[in-house]
């Protein structure tokens, strides 16, 4: 088996010029490398440098300085470019802009008849993806009568249709109401644990990057710490200086041990709160 | 100022196979200085209502009185109530369009026929309230300005009507946490200082439950739950059989009590939880 990393990125840096001519800095030498199957979630303001990031993944832009590799394939390399999008696909903020047909099948095989796949292949991929997302009842209608959830879901049928080894979600939930966010996230979580597919999440919820094998916290264009959810949000006064949330069981875990009180730093769970709390009452 | 809807309905298409009952037979009635919480899963009305209380959309059936005009009338003239009823929209940074951010603020306020020293000042004003530097900013694009900026010169283009009620269609949407602490912050403050009467929608159950007196609860275009915040969280399984959620600290307080504790379930912020919790643990509820 193939042991090399999903994704690679060694000492990146990323400038552009803005248009009042000044160069800015989105990417600095940046370090950070995906195992394959792994559930990755970055978080950090607007503007720290995620979506630039994200975009390096899949060579929708390429670093000023330093490597990125997908899967071994090298992103400067131009005759790559379609292999290493077709390993690595990509769900943007705003459904609206990533449907392209009228009729939701016709949106899901709009990938793969770019690869030249076989029309028979092509309807079974479609099938295939759209059950994934739970989706195939709808796949007959025009997408701009369904919801938010359920057009995200599209998108990410359209994106399994291509057969990526590597997902990347920009944002996927941000536009979202609560129940077409619990949508994408199953969705997303499903394609994870069940086909293996690497996920790399961007998100200001705090509450989605529980679940991740790691969190990566980004700040002026430079990941300023990287580590299991556990370990990350029991960094709490550094993650509200940054203006960042926490997991709100984790803060009142914070809360709980300024006053003295013994419970673990890294609490994120309801479950795992009143379990704490339940024990410490049978000690006293 | 205040807001009476009576037996309000709204049907969208009419007589055709799509017709759509999106408001049905809506009463209610908002305080003159109400911060009220509007929230409601996506197609429950939410956003059909808020239309109709600056007469951008017509009432199907059904009257709406801001302070004493009844708005639903016909002849009324919509300008006069659009001065008083600033509505902001969702992803309002999407209408922005002028050169200068200076004129995008002065546009509706000089529609108004204002004088242009009135206007300038209004402007000012409004890029104050929502903590924009006016000299530094006025002459720049729009367009260079951050999401979370751009977002505010838009609510500042509302404020510059000096509305006497202010509605947000999620005016944080897609913000990040310090981004969104800063316009609900300012959102707060406008209601206390400047007594407006705000009706913010959200799915956020955090924010509505830090921020409100009241919290209206929408579904399939009726008003499913009226109350304050602790009322209206108390109630987790009939709020998420809407597909509605309550915020966490609720969920614990439910699951705590699960386990045979007697602790308050209307309780909503770390803070609240933290005290009740430490009261818990020196014995002071029973287990």
């Amino acid at each position: 088996m193939n042991k090399s990393p999903m994704i690679s990125i060694t000492d990146v840096t990323y400038e552009y010029t803005n248009v009042d001519d000044t160069d800015l800095i989105a990417l600095d030498h940046v370090d950070l490398t995906i195992k394959k199957g792994e559930h990755l979630v970055i978080i950090g303001h607007n503007g720290s440098g995620k979506s630039t990031l994200a975009k390096q993944m899949n060579a929708l832009l390429l670093p000023s300085s330093g490597v990125v590799k997908v899967a071994d394939m090298d992103t400067r390399d131009p005759a790559l470019l379609w292999s290493i999008r077709q390993t690595a696909g990509m769900v943007f903020q705003n459904p609206d802009n990533q449907i392209v047909a009228t009729i939701v099948e016709e949106d899901v095989a709009f990938g793969p008849e770019n690869l030249g796949i076989e029309p028979t292949e092509i309807m079974n991929r479609v099938t295939a993806s759209l059950e994934r997302v739970d989706m195939l009842q709808y796949r007959h209608k025009a997408p701009h009568l369904l919801s938010g959830g359920q057009k995200q879901r599209i998108a990410i049928a359209g994106v399994i249709a291509m057969k990526p080894d590597c997902i990347i979600f920009d944002e996927p939930t941000a536009m979202l109401d609560p129940s077409g966010r619990k949508e994408v996230i199953n969705a997303m979580k499903l394609l994870n644990r069940e086909e293996g597919i690497t996920v790399v999440h961007i998100t200001h919820f705090m509450e989605e990057a529980v679940g991740a094998h790691r969190v990566a916290v980004m700040e002026d264009g430079r990941l300023v710490m990287v580590g299991t959810p556990r370990e990350v949000f029991t960094r709490v006064d550094e993650l509200k200086k940054l203006g960042l949330d926490v997991p709100q069981m984790t803060e009142l875990a914070s809360e709980l041990r300024k006053e003295g009180i013994d419970i673990p730093a890294d609490v994120l769970t309801v479950e795992e709160m009143v379990t704490h709390l339940c024990q410490l009452k049978l000690m006293d | 100022m205040s807001i009476k809807i009576d037996g309000l309905t709204h049907t969208y298409n009419p007589g055709s196979p799509f017709e759509t009952h999106a408001l049905k037979n809506v009463t209610m009635e908002i305080e003159s200085g109400e911060f009220i919480g509007l929230i409601g899963h996506t197609g429950s009305g939410k956003s059909t209502l808020i239309q109709h209380l600056n007469g951008l959309l017509k009432a199907t059936s059904g009257s709406i009185w801001i302070n004493s005009v009844e708005i639903t009338k016909p002849g009324v003239k919509l300008k006069d109530i659009r001065k008083k009823v600033g509505l902001v929209f969702q992803y309002p940074e999407y209408q922005l369009f002028e050169e200068t951010i200076e004129k995008d603020i002065a546009f509706g306020p000089t529609n108004l026929g204002l004088k242009e020293e009135e206007v300038r000042q209004r402007v000012k004003e409004a890029m104050e309230m929502v903590k924009l530097p006016y000299d530094e900013l006025k002459d720049r694009s729009p367009f260079d300005l951050s999401g979370g900026q751009r977002r505010r010169v838009a609510i500042a283009g509302v404020l510059a009507m000096q509305p006497d009620i202010l509605i947000l269609d999620e005016p944080t949407a897609s913000l990040d946490p310090r981004g969104r602490d800063e316009i609900l912050e300012q959102i707060k403050l406008l209601h206390q200082q400047k007594k407006m009467t705000v009706i913010l929608v959200s799915h956020s159950m955090e924010d509505i439950g830090r921020l409100v007196n009241r919290i209206i609860v929408m579904h399939q275009g009726t008003i499913a739950f009226s109350g304050t915040p602790r009322e209206i969280f108390s109630q987790a399984e009939e709020l998420e059989s809407i597909g509605l959620g309550v915020p966490q600290i609720s969920h614990l307080m439910k699951a705590m009590n699960r386990n045979g504790c007697q602790l308050p379930e209307d309780v909503f912020t770390v803070e609240e939880a933290k005290t009740i919790i430490m009261d818990y643990l020196r014995g002071k509820h029973h287990a």
